[in-house]
């Protein structure tokens, strides 16, 4: 009852001999060593799973690991740039102050980088619409909301041309 | 979760054949058997992935509605130009189901097959003349939701693509539970020129059709001709978050904000 | 020049790089060599006897290291858990303390409570070994309400404690009171229920045991705000495991709201096991099981009067709570409905003449401590309503009502009738910057205009006081605490300059590690990078009592400044031995040591090293090393206070609230980072305005059975429930009696939403007639609310 799974995550290829049953989030936690990205849950609704597979966000507590055998898997730890550069959104929610204990924060960010991709100048009703997948219990999401808006920002700054944002 | 086996059929013929091992369990997006076998609610033997069958993918133009493949996922739909386009309404519907995440993953085939009383799509499927084709047959989208968790589906059988009408007008206008975010009432209103269709998913044990909703509107598309009428609240869901008699209300509610919405 | 990350900076915060990559520890991260898993069997019922446990099965499933009982803890002598604070009822008999095992041993008295765990290789193995443990249930009639215990005849959780009373406590002066009403010209009545909230934290407990067989030493990693008292519980009373033989560790933790202030069960389980199987064994909740097992809040059913004379002052308040603890008695569940609620219920008002009188009893559910708030946020609920309804009374303003009762700012330090003594606060103050903030005035155009959209509009206002910097040792000690509640930092300066901070205070997204360098730093004139601040273990902190109660800065900050006193002191004598002064003439300012009217001075910097390197010091005089330690135990607690004003707007026709505006005016006293307290508050608001319209942790009364196990029933608030807040504070009333002259503000926002959304949302059905609404105000409640008042409004009525 177990088989091999190989994806790329973070840019790297990884391969496992792991139960078919395994979570994508177990996947990355307990045979990747990668515990950014957390479990909140046991319901699909919080949202600390999240992380990206194929550039879309998905809960990978939802998500087998073989479901993403081949895949493109990017995780919290491997949105800053390789010298260590925070991704604009990382950097926004460290000035708006978006993160109290940090929990939720990985899964909210990589949401929020989702949602941005998506709607690049989104509203607040957009931003709030667009992280009710992602449970925060600290913040009240009043800085949440604030950094999303900055990242979006910035994030589009930080892009050579529109087309590359896609 | 208990063990089980994984396949991953490339063609419906494989799918078909893989099926029919017992206790064999099909998997689409698996947003709603995932959290189900984690609970460890079931226990199949083997998870067949739809996912690496051709059949089973796109959205197109067909007999002047759309034809949208099984393993759709609810973002392809809410975000297809092509839905915006022929049925805007579906897509809107799409964009409202569960989160961003459970839409990236979850599937028309699966939300459809699984026909979870409170899902939204059975009511797009009945108040859009659907067809449901399978790897057997076709069945009228008004026969196929037969109760809670119940549809018209033998066993083995895989639902391959669904085909909508497209109407003049139409909207979907859901209520929805605060907690988990599905539908508490979720109402589907279609207008085909005399004629309309008006379901409601979420209120009872599966989809129905509100017809003297659909009578009145059907002599006056407009919000008001709703007043006074409502559906019966004998026999409607009730639980912590709505009883039965509010239920009842709200698909009014909810059939008078589609109509507004649907123009 | 001020230190650009000193005092009153709002300096981003340092500890959110690990966070924003995924490098943060949270206590399931870690993972030790050989390491097993551990996973609970748990009562599918609320209250039954346990015959017997067939484990057979289950210890021969793959995987399995061990099966462990109730019956193998008694054999190793393993204690209950403690209650760390004793309350005695009206006659002077202690309360009931029914002994609380870890795993049960001949009763369950919950739907969760542990009876059973499995140890193995991987977690899914002991799920799958856990289900295969055969339990014999006797069930048993259960109580699933605090009505239903005190109702004659109900089943008795605890044999020895008839009728279910833990204890029947009182506080305040019941003639004085009776007295006042009887010459009362009017009186304001409510019945209302607190409902009992699950705090879900979003990190799930954890916890991972490890035994040295070497040293002899256990090492216990969990999710707690408290790491010392958790050691102290544990290896005292539980485990019988001496202090210097155990080291708790609590590394990064997500979020805590109370609920992880507690010594529980599953702590002891694991670092008992890890003995016993020879290896590190880890559990880790899922959330089906934080739903269960975690403690829960609130819960209180009350009773209010308050006596007014002809002009709406205040006479008397007069209150009876029946208060459900749950099945047994959590750490410090008995102190929170009593002196952390009762003590608080004169509010900002000067209320001459309070009494109250509180029930507790044992249900069989889960059970209930403090949660954000603790007791305070219930008395605010309770008086902020019950003035709205004398309001109503007497027809007045329900502004004016309150700023007529406030306690004068000239009335400061002001004893209330219920124990208290307040030492600072403008309650009319914070009024006046709340009211231009919502345009209280435009308020009725506002509500015309919904009306004239088919909406009805309300407005809310909620005022609060709380006492915060729990708390002093000799009061404490006095109301039956068994603990003390100082705090302790260490300041070590290092040979080169920089600084590390041991601190008792445990940071679980408070921002220690930030605002707590920012104090060193602005005392030393130092870079805030050449400050680490240490917390959440036993091993390397001399002592805690840990973060709650909105403690941290101002008993923890507070610790830090007298063991920075000490280290200036330290460091005036060195710089007076090396600048060859006396030490009366050495001038400090800003980590800079002179010799008055000279420019001969040292840095800081250049006397640690010499503290490191004494190679003339005058060894019977001065000792080498700059490394001081204190502990502070405050003199008073602190009363952080404020205004706090909700506009909604409801949806007559699904009943639905929206929060239009929300506007916190706080004081919480000096503030060290405004970005930080504006990030309590905000969270705590919406904490608060998750009781007034989502939360309600339910139980089937007669079954026992939780019915809002999961997300999917208990609703959590989310991004699109709230709106964006408008956060304000001022400085003018420092607490006057610690040395930064901080309140907390980690709590505030949690008290006063949740009685400024549920008035502004009885504002808004007041043409209905509606007085009071039990939280949550969910749709299908509003809607009936409105669908069963009788008459309809007229046109003329909603005009008004």
């Amino acid at each position: 009852m177990s088989c091999t799974v190989s994806m790329t995550v973070n840019g790297k290829t990884v391969s496992r001999e792991v139960e078919e049953r395994t979570l994508l989030v177990a996947f990355l936690r307990e045979h990747l060593g990668l515990t950014g990205t957390h479990v909140g849950c046991d319901t699909s609704q919080c949202g600390a799973c999240v992380v990206h597979v194929d550039g879309r966000s998905v809960k990978s507590c939802t998500t087998l690991a073989v479901q993403a055998n081949g895949a493109e898997v990017t995780t919290i730890e491997g949105l800053a740039a390789a010298d260590g550069t925070l991704h604009p959104m990382q950097a926004a929610f460290r000035e708006h102050h978006g993160l109290q204990c940090g929990f939720c924060t990985p899964g909210m960010v990589m949401s929020a980088v989702d949602l941005v991709r998506e709607n690049p100048n989104p509203t607040e009703a957009e931003i709030r619409e667009g992280l009710e997948g992602n449970i925060c219990r600290c913040t009240g999401y009043h800085n949440i909301v604030k950094a999303v808006k900055a990242g979006a920002e910035a994030m589009a700054g930080a892009q050579p041309a529109p087309v590359a944002a896609e | 979760m208990y063990a089980f086996t994984y396949q991953r059929p490339t063609s419906l013929a494989d799918a078909a054949a893989a099926i029919q091992a017992e206790e064999a369990k099909l998997l689409g997006g698996g947003q709603t058997l995932l959290p189900t076998l984690k609970q460890r609610l079931a226990r199949p033997t083997d998870l067949i992935d739809l996912g690496a069958i051709p059949e089973l993918k796109g959205i197109r133009e067909a007999d002047g509605g759309l034809e949208i493949g099984a393993f759709t996922r609810h973002a392809e739909v809410a975000h297809s130009d092509l839905v915006k386009r022929v049925i805007p309404s579906l897509a809107s519907l799409a964009e409202g189901i569960g989160d961003r995440q459970v839409r990236n993953m979850g599937t028309i085939g699966g939300s459809i097959a699984n026909a979870d009383p409170s899902a939204d799509y059975p009511s797009a499927v009945v108040a859009l003349k659907a067809t449901v084709t399978t790897d057997r047959r076709s069945i009228a989208g008004d026969d196929f939701f037969t109760g809670m968790f119940e549809t018209a589906l033998e066993p083995g059988e895989i639902v391959k693509s669904v085909r909508f009408a497209r109407p003049d007008k139409a909207a979907y206008a859901k209520f929805r539970n605060p907690a988990s975010r599905y539908a508490i009432v979720g109402v589907f209103v279609a207008k085909f020129g005399a004629e309309v269709r008006v379901a409601v998913t979420g209120a009872a044990g599966s989809v129905f059709r509100a017809e003297a909703f659909e009578t009145a509107l059907s002599a006056d598309f407009r919000a008001e001709a709703l007043n006074g009428l409502s559906v019966e609240a004998d026999g409607l869901n009730a639980d912590i978050h709505a009883s039965a008699d509010y239920r009842a209300h709200l698909v009014t509610v909810m059939a008078k904000r589609a109509v507004e919405a649907a123009g | 020049m001020a230190n650009p990350n000193g005092i009153g900076a709002s300096v981003r915060r340092r500890e959110d790089q690990r966070f924003l990559t995924g490098r943060g520890n949270y206590t399931d991260d870690f993972k030790r060599p050989n390491m097993t898993h551990a996973v609970h069997v748990r009562s599918p019922y609320a209250h039954a006897r346990i015959l017997g446990i067939d484990f057979a099965d289950a210890a021969a499933m793959p995987g399995v290291v061990a099966v462990l009982t109730g019956a193998d803890m008694e054999a190793d002598k393993v204690g209950s858990l403690p209650c760390g604070w004793q309350i005695h009822s009206k006659d002077g008999s202690p309360m009931k303390e029914p002994p609380h095992y870890p795993l049960a041993r001949d009763r369950v008295r919950y739907v969760g409570d542990a009876v059973a765990v499995v140890i193995a290789e991987t977690r899914e193995q002991a799920r799958d070994a856990a289900e295969m443990v055969v339990v014999d249930y006797e069930e048993l009639p259960a109580v699933g309400s605090s009505t239903r215990a005190i109702d004659g005849g109900a089943p008795l959780v605890h044999d020895d404690a008839p009728d279910n009373v833990c204890y029947d406590w009182h506080l305040g002066d019941q003639a004085a009171v009776d007295a006042a009403f009887a010459n009362a010209a009017h009186v304001a009545k409510i019945d209302l229920v607190n409902q009992r909230l699950v705090p879900n934290a979003m990190e799930p407990r954890a916890a991972m045991g490890e035994y040295d067989q070497s040293s002899g030493e256990y090492t216990l990693t969990t999710t707690s705000q408290n790491p010392h008292v958790t050691r102290l519980l544990m290896g005292a009373f539980v485990l019988g495991i001496p202090e210097h033989k155990l080291r708790v560790v609590a590394p990064d933790v997500g979020g805590g709201f109370g609920s992880k202030i507690f010594h529980y069960g599953e702590e002891a389980v694991v670092t008992w096991a890890a003995r016993k199987v020879g290896r590190p064994v880890k559990w880790t909740a899922d959330r089906s099981e934080s739903f269960l097992t975690d403690a829960h809040g609130r819960d209180h059913v009350s009773h209010a009067e308050l006596a007014m004379d002809a002009d709406g002052n205040f006479l008397a308040l007069r209150v009876s709570t029946l208060a459900n603890l749950g099945a047994y008695l959590s750490t410090f569940a008995p102190s929170i409905p009593t002196y952390l609620y009762a003590t608080l219920l004169a509010g900002q008002y000067k209320t001459p003449a309070i009494y109250a009188e509180v029930k507790a009893v044992f249900t069989n559910t889960a059970p209930v401590d403090a949660y954000r708030g603790a007791g305070r946020p219930e008395a605010c609920y309770l008086i902020e309503r019950l003035v709205d309804v004398a309001a109503g009374v007497m027809g007045m303003d329900k502004t004016e009502i309150r700023r007529r009762n406030f306690v004068p700012k000239e009335a400061m330090p002001y004893q209330t009738p219920v124990a208290l003594q307040y030492d600072t606060g403008d309650f009319a103050k914070n009024l006046d910057i709340a009211l231009p903030l919502v345009d209280y005035p435009g308020f009725q155009q506002r509500r015309a205009e919904s009306k004239a959209r088919g909406k009805l509009r309300g407005i809310g206002f909620a005022t609060y006081i709380e006492a915060c910097g729990i708390a002093p040792s000799n009061v404490a000690g006095a109301l039956g605490a068994r603990a003390g509640l100082y705090e302790c930092a260490e300041v070590r300066f290092h040979p080169t300059g920089s600084v590390t901070v041991f601190t008792g205070s445990h940071s679980h997204g408070q921002g220690h590690e930030t605002t707590f360098a920012q104090i060193v730093a602005e005392r030393f004139g130092i870079p805030i990078e050449n400050v680490e601040i240490v917390h959440g273990d036993t091993n390397k902190i001399p002592f805690g009592m840990g973060t709650y109660g909105s403690r941290s800065l101002a008993v923890g900050g507070s610790a830090l400044v007298k063991a920075m006193d000490k280290v200036e002191r330290k460091a005036k004598k060195i710089a007076a031995h090396m600048l060859e002064a006396a030490e009366t003439d050495i001038e400090v300012k800003d980590g800079r040591f002179t010799v008055a009217g000279t420019d001969k001075s040292l840095g800081i910097g250049d006397i640690a090293l010499q503290a490191y390197v004494p190679h003339n010091f005058p060894l019977d005089e001065l000792e080498p090393g700059l490394d001081e330690q204190a502990f502070y135990d405050p003199k008073n607690f602190t009363y952080p206070n404020g205004c706090h004003v909700c506009e909604v707007e409801i949806d007559p026709d699904t009943g639905v609230t929206t929060i239009v505006s929300f506007a916190a005016v706080d004081d919480f006293g000096n503030v060290i980072n405004p970005l930080i307290v504006e990030g309590q508050v905000h969270g705590g608001l919406v904490q608060g305005i998750g009781q007034a319209l989502y939360e309600n942790c339910v139980y089937d009364e007669e079954s026992g059975q939780l019915v809002t196990g999961s997300y999917m029933d208990y609703c959590m608030p989310r991004a699109d429930d709230v709106p964006s807040f408008t956060v304000c504070y001022h400085e003018d009333q420092p607490c006057t009696h610690n040395p930064l002259g901080v309140k907390g503000c980690g709590e505030a926002g949690t008290i006063g939403a949740a009685a400024a959304v549920m008035n502004a949302v009885v504002d808004a059905l007041s043409d209905y007639g509606v007085t009071h609404m039990d939280m949550p105000a969910t749709p299908e409640k509003v809607w009936r609310t409105i669908r069963d008042a009788a008459p309809a409004p007229t046109p003329a009525m909603a005009a008004e």
